[in-house]
């Protein structure tokens, strides 16, 4: 194994400890928002497409994968982000008063 | 057009929206400071998209901006477009895109490393999980999407040999992206790619609309670990980190919803092979109990004596999306001076925290939202429990019916309350397939109908009570 590899095997490891610790802390009440959240964040493999397809040397293969990859990421991004604001702005404690 | 900044710049900025995205999830675990944590890896997500774009060799602004233009409106338009009855397929088809993009960023990395002869030779288990990950990723949560939206029968789709084509096509899809990578052929990592859709299709098919929300949740992990697939194969900590937190996330939720259902995510996965069809009308036992229907007029007199009521929503209340008419009829019970809360199982509904955000939609308050274990000591002092379309999570024999199929999975204790009345369509047996010991208790009555109507008059006759 390379020490790249290993360089990202100890990032991987640590982060999904992290992620474990965090998420258990997580009140079932935001699991779908949780969801919904984590979900955009996975779009971060928008970086990855934009990193391949926005190269000036992509082949004409490369670059309609790629393209597919941006846009399938960004829906996830934008979707997700958007779909998670708004339901999380429905959470209220208390609503506007007993009587409306 | 954009300065060029170096690769440790911009790697730094990967570090910021590592951290961001941290700070966003940790967030969430409060409802006060949920919203602003969203907000914080939103934008960790545009710190990382723009600094990558500063990069010297990253120049075809053109096609990426095109290309976000596109995702971005589809994306708008959805978020916003979406009922929240509907959230459950939203969310499928958001985990089915990331895993799409992530089997594309590796495909498509892939033929780069091979086309520039650097293709490290220790990649091969990252090419191959993202794009075997990304590719079922995908299928199955389109199909899980289109069982949702009732677009297919929500029921498991079953035939002979089932498990075998299953095993064949994923083992196929792994096979072939091995031999892809040996060979170096981008062509045959693209077959590798669709025959783990087809497999996506196959796994996703058999598994009932109960079910969805382990399989939802573990497609939410998929897209992740697909996403930390691709950041492995372009050695990138952003699509590491984001990519581990997703996949931590999903697999929690999963181990989460199986436990709620008492069942191992083995036999969630592949239950409906081995039928877990339990003899019908085993709990129907012929002691003389019968069913008994009750009228709102009825319903009301009794809520109006209650001093406490229990409701207990169900994915009957999404279907008929009546969460805004229960509302209005706890306010109605409220202004009467009743004790009214909500008791959410955590598997009710069709993904994970389904009731809460319908009940938040319709402006309740989330602290009249209560999970199982602090509701069910509430039980015996509840006067009435309003049980509305919600099934299999109510059902006692779970505690003391050994042979049935749901026994030991932790349910709502409803039958504890002084008396209990079931909102019901008509008395076909819940998704297990299995009758309801609950409702041939002599303190429950039947309310029969759709829940949005029942509620409806439900509210009348409680304001004429």
């Amino acid at each position: 194994m390379s020490p790249e590899l290993i360089a990202s095997l100890t990032v991987f490891i640590l982060a999904a400890f992290l992620g474990f610790e965090l998420i258990g802390r997580v009140p079932t009440l935001l699991h779908t928002p949780l969801m919904s959240g984590t979900n955009a964040i996975s779009g971060i493999v928008i970086v990855g497409a934009i990193l391949v397809g926005g190269a000036s040397g992509a082949t004409t293969t490369e670059g309609i994968i790629s393209f597919v990859a941006i846009v399938l990421a960004t829906i996830n991004v934008v979707g997700g982000f958007l779909v998670t604001d708004r339901m999380l702005g429905m959470f209220k404690r208390r609503d506007r008063g007993p009587k409306e | 057009m954009i300065a060029a900044l170096s690769q440790t710049t911009v790697n730094f900025a990967y570090l910021v929206a590592a951290v961001l995205f941290i700070l966003g999830i940790k967030f969430l675990s409060s409802p006060k400071t949920a919203r602003l944590g969203n907000v914080l890896s939103a934008i960790g997500m545009v710190v990382a998209v723009v600094f990558t774009l500063t990069l010297d060799y990253v120049d075809r602004y053109a096609f990426v901006i095109a290309g976000i233009a596109v995702g971005a409106a589809i994306g708008v338009a959805g978020a916003r477009l979406v009922r929240m009855t509907a959230m459950p397929q939203m969310v499928a088809l958001l985990n089915g895109a990331g895993g799409g993009a992530a089997a594309g960023v590796a495909i498509a990395e892939f033929d780069r490393l091979v086309r520039v002869g650097d293709l490290p030779g220790d990649t091969t288990v990252a090419i191959l999980a993202s794009t075997v990950l990304g590719g079922l990723t995908l299928s199955g949560s389109v199909v899980a999407f289109a069982k949702l939206q009732e677009l297919v029968t929500g029921r498991p789709i079953v035939f002979p040999g089932q498990q075998v084509v299953n095993g064949v096509a994923f083992v196929g899809a792994v096979v072939l992206a091995i031999v892809a990578v040996a060979t170096e052929s981008t062509a045959l990592l693209g077959v590798s790619f669709l025959v783990a859709a087809t497999f996506g299709v196959l796994f996703v098919l058999p598994i009932g609309g109960a079910d969805m929300p382990v399989v939802i949740a573990l497609l939410n992990a998929f897209s992740g670990l697909g996403g930390v697939g691709a950041g492995f194969v372009l050695d990138n900590n952003a699509l590491i980190v984001g990519g581990a937190l997703v996949g931590a996330s999903g697999t929690l939720l999963t181990l989460i919803m199986a436990k709620a259902m008492n069942r191992s995510v083995a036999n969630v996965l592949f239950g409906a092979f081995g039928q877990v069809q339990a003899g019908p009308g085993a709990a129907r036992a012929d002691d003389g109990r019968t069913v008994r229907a009750t009228t709102p007029e009825d319903v009301a007199v009794q809520l109006s004596f209650a001093r406490k009521v229990v409701v207990v929503p169900g994915y009957g209340m999404a279907v008929a999306q009546a969460q805004h008419d229960v509302r209005q009829l706890a306010d109605v019970l409220e202004e009467q001076g009743i004790d009214v809360k909500y008791a959410i199982h955590p598997v009710a509904g069709r993904m994970p925290g389904h009731m809460n955000v319908l009940l938040a939609e319709a402006n309740v308050p989330y602290t009249q939202l209560l999970e199982m274990d602090q509701i069910n000591a509430e039980f015996p002092q509840t006067d009435v429990a309003l049980v509305i379309g919600a099934n299999d999570v109510t059902n006692p024999a779970a505690r003391s019916d050994t042979s049935s199929p749901i026994y030991g999975m932790p349910i709502l204790d409803v039958d504890r309350s002084a008396s209990i009345i079931v909102m019901k369509r008509s008395m076909n047996p819940g998704f297990a397939g299995i009758d309801n010991e609950l409702y041939l208790d002599p303190k429950t009555t039947m309310l029969f109908g759709d829940a949005k109507d029942s509620v409806l008059k439900l509210i009348t006759a409680v304001k004429n009570a």
